[in-house]
């Protein structure tokens, strides 16, 4: 019964991974690049929302409103004036830039908020707990579950049933020929980031509400939303939240062993993938 | 002579240092269709280039109904109203035929083209409108290409090669269609490696050799040993 | 009649070679004529100028970009303990002998992580990196998570007096750069580095002249890590004590690492060498700054990044037509003097 529970704690766990990889795919898919400061910006949307929480005495889940459209219109301008100039055949401009913009994020919200660890007042839904097939679920991991799911849903609709998705596409297959459609790609690549950072954001608050988040530790959740990816196979977005399941049940049953040896479990199951299946579970995509 | 849609003056295109261009001058009139005949590397493809945007110029060296469009980027030139037919067709892999037709539609101008014009046009199209493009044989994509910018409704619309890799039967089918296209009061300019094909539906032909101008004439005066010393740049 | 020949040196590069040769001279002599503080600083420099030279040769030149170089750094010293303190081995052989099983532990990942290309290879070796460290974590007989000291006894392995082995220590990593330098020089002036550079302008025209890129880049990879490793038992035996997040710190051997690289130059040798300069006076000016100092570095890293992509020694070889280090051909007319 107690390794049923870790493997639905796990599966759960998943959900939040795989909002973690959302954005990541997102912006792989439609511009080819990698923001290894990613993991940083989930963090800096936990501390927005803090900030907010703080300063207007609401709820997180009020401060979505104001955190989701604000990191939204952060992408459009950190893709527009400064990530864009970095696209193009080099892999180093963007790999570099985006490693000095997470140093320079870790270290500024180190400067104004100290390396003391933090959390979102969730209030009683964070012990609240509902009995399913016997095994107590916590509503949050619940309702995190359920937001990854509707987000990982309406990305692919947008995807594949409307008019910005059909530019995100065509943008992505040939920038050139898009351009001569009438498609600015500069703003195209604004309103992914737009959109990838308005599911960070999310992703930062559900986070946040869950455990205790420092500067510190945007790095480890950029490893996990790109093993999520990994594990799931590049291009396919469902498969994003099948590998973020795969890699949350493989940490919740390492940590069964030994708390010490969740993260660990899951490296692990990320490197066995790797080795046996390069192109991961379900992918749409070739490396 | 009214004034012409498109004028070139002095045009010159540069890749890094090499010249690919030097002081290109040509005009194309309302309604008149002109075929761009040259080999290769005569610098086709860089001309078409500098005319959709695709490579920046002086701003005064591409001219469309009187606006310097030189240095704009390709979506501005979308929007005002060129559409190209790129070489090799391009079609968006991850779209449908349907698809990609709506994307040449996104510039969002009016005008007598609309995904079921095309498909009138092209009937074959519509039993496949929800394939992959790429599942398409060669015509076919060729009529995907083509209908992608008529969608656009444009004014000038630039044929870049269509006749390439496709078998002589179907661009004897394209090539019929032509004068459909372009009587909607569109204006035409036709690069192609097929002579014959390009003079049977120009008004007249502008031939390049090595990023020059080397012959300007009516298609009805043109002769055949004209064609081959400025194609090949020696005395028949 | 012209005679022209091909030739690899430029007076420059000869110039170079002479004055390099004096200030190794000089700088050997340094524990006569510096204090101990200057010596642990310029063993300090010596052994980021290897780091940041091999990251350039992994990145620079054979198109591998690491962010996860500290698994290498913190494996060495890690292996200097284990192989002292279990092994009773002496520490600079240890130090030796840790190289050579990181060459062997990096080939299994390399197989692993060549299946991920570009960025995604960069998070890769971090994930790489991460696995050493909690790896090294669950190892209670090293101290597990708050690390362990090096014993006494083997300290004084390094020499008996105090004097001596702050000599020793600072030839160790004197020669070990001295040797990086060399070693990675001639690697790229051999075939084996022409086909790196090749690899690098333009993978598909390599392969299709028949070099096998993957073995070519694995090598580098292998020897890469080996040499990280080595430099890592040095850096560890200076500072006598290892701890996980101090041996696998991603700021401290990566993140200074690519900026030292990056603002000197990408792709050249003299580019680390101006980098690390570069950076350690920036240090001294901003240090006490802590996060504002990163912060400036990160600035910098991208200005530089985007501006000047090619770093200091990038602009100063574009406009100068500057080589000290003879890599590639001219022709030189052999009439004129």
């Amino acid at each position: 019964m107690e390794w049923i529970s870790a493997i639905v704690q796990g599966i759960l766990l998943g959900g939040l991974y795989a909002l973690f990889a959302a954005g990541l795919s997102l912006i792989f898919g439609v511009m080819r690049l990698v923001n290894i400061a990613h993991g940083d910006l989930i963090i800096f949307a936990a501390y927005m929302a803090l900030s907010t929480t703080m300063l207007l005495g609401v709820h997180p889940f009020v401060a979505v409103l104001i955190v989701v459209p604000l990191m939204a219109g952060l992408g459009y301008l950190l893709q527009r004036g400064l990530l864009n100039h970095t696209l193009g055949s080099d892999i180093l401009p963007p790999l570099l830039v985006t490693f000095g913009l997470s140093v320079i994020i870790q270290n500024a919200l180190l400067e104004v908020f100290t390396a003391d660890p933090r959390k979102l007042n969730g209030g009683p839904i964070e012990t609240a707990s509902i009995d399913l097939v016997g095994v107590g679920i916590g509503w949050l991991p619940l309702l995190t579950f359920a937001i990854a799911v509707g987000i990982i849903a309406g990305l692919q609709y947008i995807f594949y049933r409307t008019e910005l998705g059909r530019s995100f596409r065509a943008v992505s297959d040939n920038q050139d020929i898009a351009q001569l459609m009438g498609l600015n790609k500069a703003h195209i690549f604004g309103l992914a980031m737009a959109m990838a950072l308005a599911v960070v954001a999310v992703a930062g608050i559900l986070l946040g509400m869950r455990t205790s988040f420092d500067p510190a530790i945007g790095g480890g959740r950029l490893i996990f939303g790109f093993e999520a990816v990994i594990i799931g196979g590049l291009g396919n977005i469902w498969g994003t939240l099948a590998g973020g399941v795969i890699l949350g049940v493989a940490q919740t049953i390492g940590a069964k062993f030994d708390p010490g040896y969740q993260i660990l479990s899951g490296h692990i199951a990320f490197l066995l993938v790797l080795a046996v299946r390069p192109n991961g579970l379900f992918p749409r995509v070739e490396h | 002579m009214s004034d012409p849609i498109l004028d070139l003056q002095n045009l010159n295109a540069y890749y890094g240092d090499f010249q690919a261009l030097y002081g290109v001058d040509l005009t194309l009139q309302p309604n008149e269709v002109v075929a761009v005949i040259g080999a290769n590397g005569a610098g086709k493809s860089t001309l078409m280039k500098s005319i959709t945007g695709m490579i920046s110029n002086d701003p005064g060296a591409v001219r469309f109904h009187g606006d310097s469009i030189g240095a704009l980027r390709a979506d501005q030139i979308a929007a005002k109203g060129i559409a190209l037919v790129p070489e090799g067709r391009q079609l968006f892999p991850s779209l449908s035929v349907e698809e990609n037709l709506l994307i040449g539609g996104k510039v969002g101008r009016s005008g007598a083209w609309n995904l079921s014009k095309v498909y009138d046009l092209f009937p074959v199209l519509r039993e496949r409108r929800s394939q992959s493009s790429t599942s398409l044989s060669g015509g076919q994509q060729q009529m995907v290409a083509i209908g992608r910018a008529l969608m656009a409704n444009p004014e000038l619309i630039l044929f870049d090669e269509i006749s390439l890799g496709l078998a002589p039967v179907v661009i004897k089918q394209i090539y019929s269609a032509l004068p459909d296209i372009v009587g909607e009061g569109m204006s035409a300019l036709i690069v192609e490696q097929d002579i014959s094909k390009a003079l049977s539906v120009s008004s007249r032909v502008f031939c390049m050799m090595e990023g020059r101008i080397a012959l300007e004439s009516k298609t009805s005066e043109v002769t055949h040993d004209q064609i081959t010393a400025a194609y090949f740049g020696v005395e028949a | 009649m012209n005679n022209y020949t091909v030739t690899r040196t430029s007076t420059a590069s000869k110039a170079a070679l002479v004055i390099g040769i004096l200030l190794l001279i000089g700088l050997a002599a340094a524990p006569w004529w510096a204090g101990r503080a200057d010596m642990r600083l310029m063993s300090e420099i010596y052994l980021y100028l290897s780091l940041a030279c091999l990251w350039n040769l992994m990145a620079g030149y054979a198109g591998l970009v690491s962010v996860g170089q500290q698994a290498f750094v913190g494996l060495g010293g890690y292996l200097l303990f284990a192989l002292t303190i279990f092994g009773g081995f002496h520490p600079v052989f240890a130090i030796l002998l840790g190289g050579l099983i990181a060459a062997a532990v990096s080939v299994p990942v390399a197989t692993l992580i060549f299946r991920l290309k570009g960025a995604y290879f960069a998070i890769g070796t971090w994930v790489v990196a991460e696995v050493f460290r909690l790896f090294f974590a669950q190892m209670q007989s090293l101290g597990g998570g708050s690390g362990t000291s090096l014993p006494v006894a083997i300290v004084k392995e390094l020499g008996a007096k105090k004097a001596i082995r702050e000599a020793n220590s600072y030839w160790l990593a004197l020669g070990a750069t001295a040797m990086v330098l060399l070693a990675v020089y001639l690697f790229l002036r051999s075939r084996r580095g022409l086909a790196l550079t090749a690899i690098r302008d333009s993978e598909t025209a390599a392969s299709g002249l028949g070099i096998d890129i993957w073995r070519t880049k694995l090598a580098v990879y292998v020897v890469t890590s080996a040499f990280t490793a080595i430099i890592g038992g040095m850096i560890f035996l200076q500072k006598l004590r290892i701890s996980p997040d101090a041996a696998f710190s991603i700021n401290d051997w990566t993140a200074f690492v690519i900026f030292i690289v990056v603002i000197g130059g990408i792709g050249t040798i003299e580019g680390p060498i101006i980098g690390t300069l570069l950076f350690f006076a920036l240090r001294e000016v901003l240090a006490d700054f802590g996060t504002i100092y990163l912060m400036v570095l990160g600035l910098v890293a991208i200005v530089v990044m985007l501006k000047a992509p090619k770093g200091v020694w990038g602009l100063i070889k574009d406009r100068y037509d500057l080589e000290l280090f003879p890599l590639s051909y001219r022709v030189r007319d052999t009439n004129k003097k």
